[in-house]
């Protein structure tokens, strides 16, 4: 067989065998370097497949050469290479933008350390993305968020150890309902591969474990993913891990426990279950809409840059979801095509708070007054991506609130009620970051913002190349649209 | 006689909620760990009660032999889950140790009010 073939393995072998080399190294900057050449690896294979994807369609690799169900299987569609996409596009750009950050908060001794465990994590997100088998999903949903807890846990201030333990809790909690929910399906169909299962619960008479199951991992994933009211855990770990994790973290965590809820939901769970449509929207649209209307709201009135930007993720977790809930094509492709812009947008803000927080005593809004003066670049790429998350048009967050505007219109008196809720969040980030922007720009300069200077220019260049990104995709949203109408139609088969 | 037939299923069910209790209402963070331990064992069970067949015995296969197996599938994912509940104490027990360097305390709402003092 030929390399090109084994793309979908080595999505996740390239970082989960580069992480104890790392270990081995142990100099900070072989690390450093290491690190970001397997994620770029990582990425430009996450490339390949997409363009594999979109040429042949979904590609299907046998672990081992066992033939499915019996072995464990990697399949890839349009939506699977979307979120391979963000994963790894997250993870090349922040660490080759990020080493001056990540150096100024992390022991110097510790770094190599830290960077394996990034890998580690970087090979666990890769995995649940690539991977058809559920209990494969478990295993890589643990892994990733374990060496997550490492890097959240490598903050400077010890509110670091405390968010991390609470991630810990919770996620732990997640995974294990999500574990609970996979054993009962197995149970009743005696299968763990996403495809057979989805050919055998039709045959199980009994479809009351199966309900219960749909409910354990529904709940399950929606503690990883931090839909509100499950998101306590994320405003204090975004906040207090070092501030390159978090615009990683932010860019994908979430997202991929958002794809696994969609896959579950609907391909295993959407043909087999009766009224499953309705139960999952009428579950999971409240959720999002009070999400969307409380994050943004405390978004309003937080006054740490790091803590606003963070319940505004609360919030965009809500529109994905929203746009889910609908169960229509158009509003999965708004969902999906969300979870792809809004990556764009949240990686960019907070590389620009990196950005800011290396040369400035603090991230309360009123340590950043000011900054916009004696640091145009950075501010200036803040503004941008803000713009972006707001949905300004030109940029990628105006097309998914577009899409989701008009998918909530076909809706009728429910999509009514969404979309005043989608416009009074968006005239909440309007104010939020507009709160921002005004303290970074017309703010009486105060302690050291006086005598900041941009910080070193891969970082500035970092934070351009993904608020440039938020334009293109913006201009040109053709990509990630059409990937998420492929993973529309496959998602929704079973629908009539 | 339903009742003993589904034990397994109960002990599951009681051992899931001792767990989830303490993790949710105990505020020392060792005993949230103890409780998430047994939440995890309390999984661990199922999996293991769902894989015995009736007269069932140790799926290994002997020429000349024909017995009835029970499914070792179930067995083999359990042992993997073991060892990321495993895994996951560790760190767990490893950041109780770092906060209690920081905070000289291990108690949730002692931490919470040092952060908000500070």
């Amino acid at each position: 067989m030929s390399l090109a073939a084994q793309l979908p393995a080595l999505q996740i072998v390239v970082p989960l065998l580069t992480a104890p080399v790392l270990v081995l190294l142990r100099g900070a900057n072989l690390a450093w370097a290491a690190a970001t050449a397997a994620s770029v690896m990582a990425f430009v294979i996450a490339v390949a497949l997409t363009l594999e994807v979109q040429s042949v369609g979904v590609i299907v690799y046998e672990m081992g050469a066992w033939p499915a169900p019996f072995g464990i299987e990697l399949r890839i569609d349009g939506l699977n290479a979307l979120v391979l996409l963000v994963i790894t596009g997250a993870s090349a750009l922040t660490l080759l933008c990020g080493r001056a950050s990540l150096a100024g908060e992390i022991d110097p001794d510790r770094l190599a350390l830290f960077y394996a465990a990034w890998l580690i994590a970087l090979a666990g997100l890769a995995g649940i993305a690539v991977t058809g088998d559920a209990f494969n999903v478990f295993v890589f949903m643990e892994i990733s968020s374990l060496a997550t807890y490492i890097i959240i846990a490598a903050g400077p201030n010890r509110q670091a150890l405390t968010a991390t333990f609470k991630y810990l809790i919770m996620g732990t909690v997640g995974a294990t309902f999500y574990l609970i929910g996979v054993g009962l399906v197995y149970m009743m169909t005696g299968t763990l591969n996403f495809a057979d299962m989805e050919a055998r619960i039709g045959e199980v008479t009994d479809q009351r474990p199966i309900l219960v199951a749909a409910g354990f991992i529904t709940v399950g994933l929606a503690l990883k993913a931090a839909v509100f009211p499950l998101h306590v855990w994320l405003p204090n770990a975004y906040t207090h891990a070092p501030h390159i994790v978090t615009a990683f973290i932010a860019a994908c965590s979430t997202k991929v426990a958002i794809y696994v809820l969609l896959r579950f939901d609907f391909v295993v769970f959407q043909g087999n279950l009766t009224g499953h449509a309705f139960q999952f929207a009428s579950f999971l649209a409240p959720l999002a809409l009070l999400g969307i209307l409380i994050g943004s709201a405390v978004a309003m009135f937080e006054g740490h840059l790091k803590r606003l930007l963070a319940y505004s993720s609360v919030a965009q977790v809500g529109y994905i979801l929203l746009g889910a809930s609908f169960a229509s094509k158009a509003g999965i492709t708004a969902g999906v095509v969300h979870m792809f812009n809004h990556a764009l947008a949240k990686g960019a803000l907070f590389l620009a708070v990196a950005a800011l927080a290396m040369r400035l005593s603090g991230l309360r809004l009123a340590d950043i007054a000011g900054a916009g003066r004696t640091m145009p670049w950075t501010a200036a790429a803040l503004a941008l991506a803000g713009a972006s998350l707001v949905g300004i048009p030109g940029t990628a967050g105006f097309i998914s609130k577009w899409l989701l505007l008009s998918a909530a219109l076909e809706q009728g008196p429910l999509g009514i009620v969404a979309v005043v809720v989608i416009v009074l969040s968006s005239l909440a980030a309007v104010i939020y970051m507009w709160r921002v922007i005004e303290r970074l720009y017309f703010g009486t300069p105060a302690g050291n913002a006086l005598s900041a200077s941009e910080p070193p220019w891969m970082l500035v260049a970092g934070v351009w190349v993904a608020a440039l990104a938020n334009v293109y995709f913006g201009l040109m949203p053709g990509l990630p649209v059409g990937l998420s109408e492929a993973a529309a139609e496959e998602l929704l088969r079973h629908l009539p | 006689m339903e009742l003993l037939g589904l034990f397994n299923y109960w002990v599951f069910a009681v051992l899931l909620m001792v767990g989830f209790y303490a993790v949710i209402a105990k505020p020392n963070m060792i005993k949230k760990l103890l409780g998430l331990g047994i939440f995890q064992a309390a999984v661990f069970l199922l999996y293991i009660t769902m894989d015995k067949v009736e007269g069932g015995t140790a799926p290994i296969i002997q020429p000349g032999v024909d017995a009835i197996y029970s499914n070792p599938l179930p067995q083999v994912l359990i042992l993997t889950a073991i060892v990321v509940g495993i895994s996951t104490t560790a760190l767990g027990l490893a950041v109780v140790v770092r906060i209690y360097e920081a905070y000289g305390t291990i108690e949730e709402d002692e931490t919470q009010r040092q952060d908000l003092d500070a």
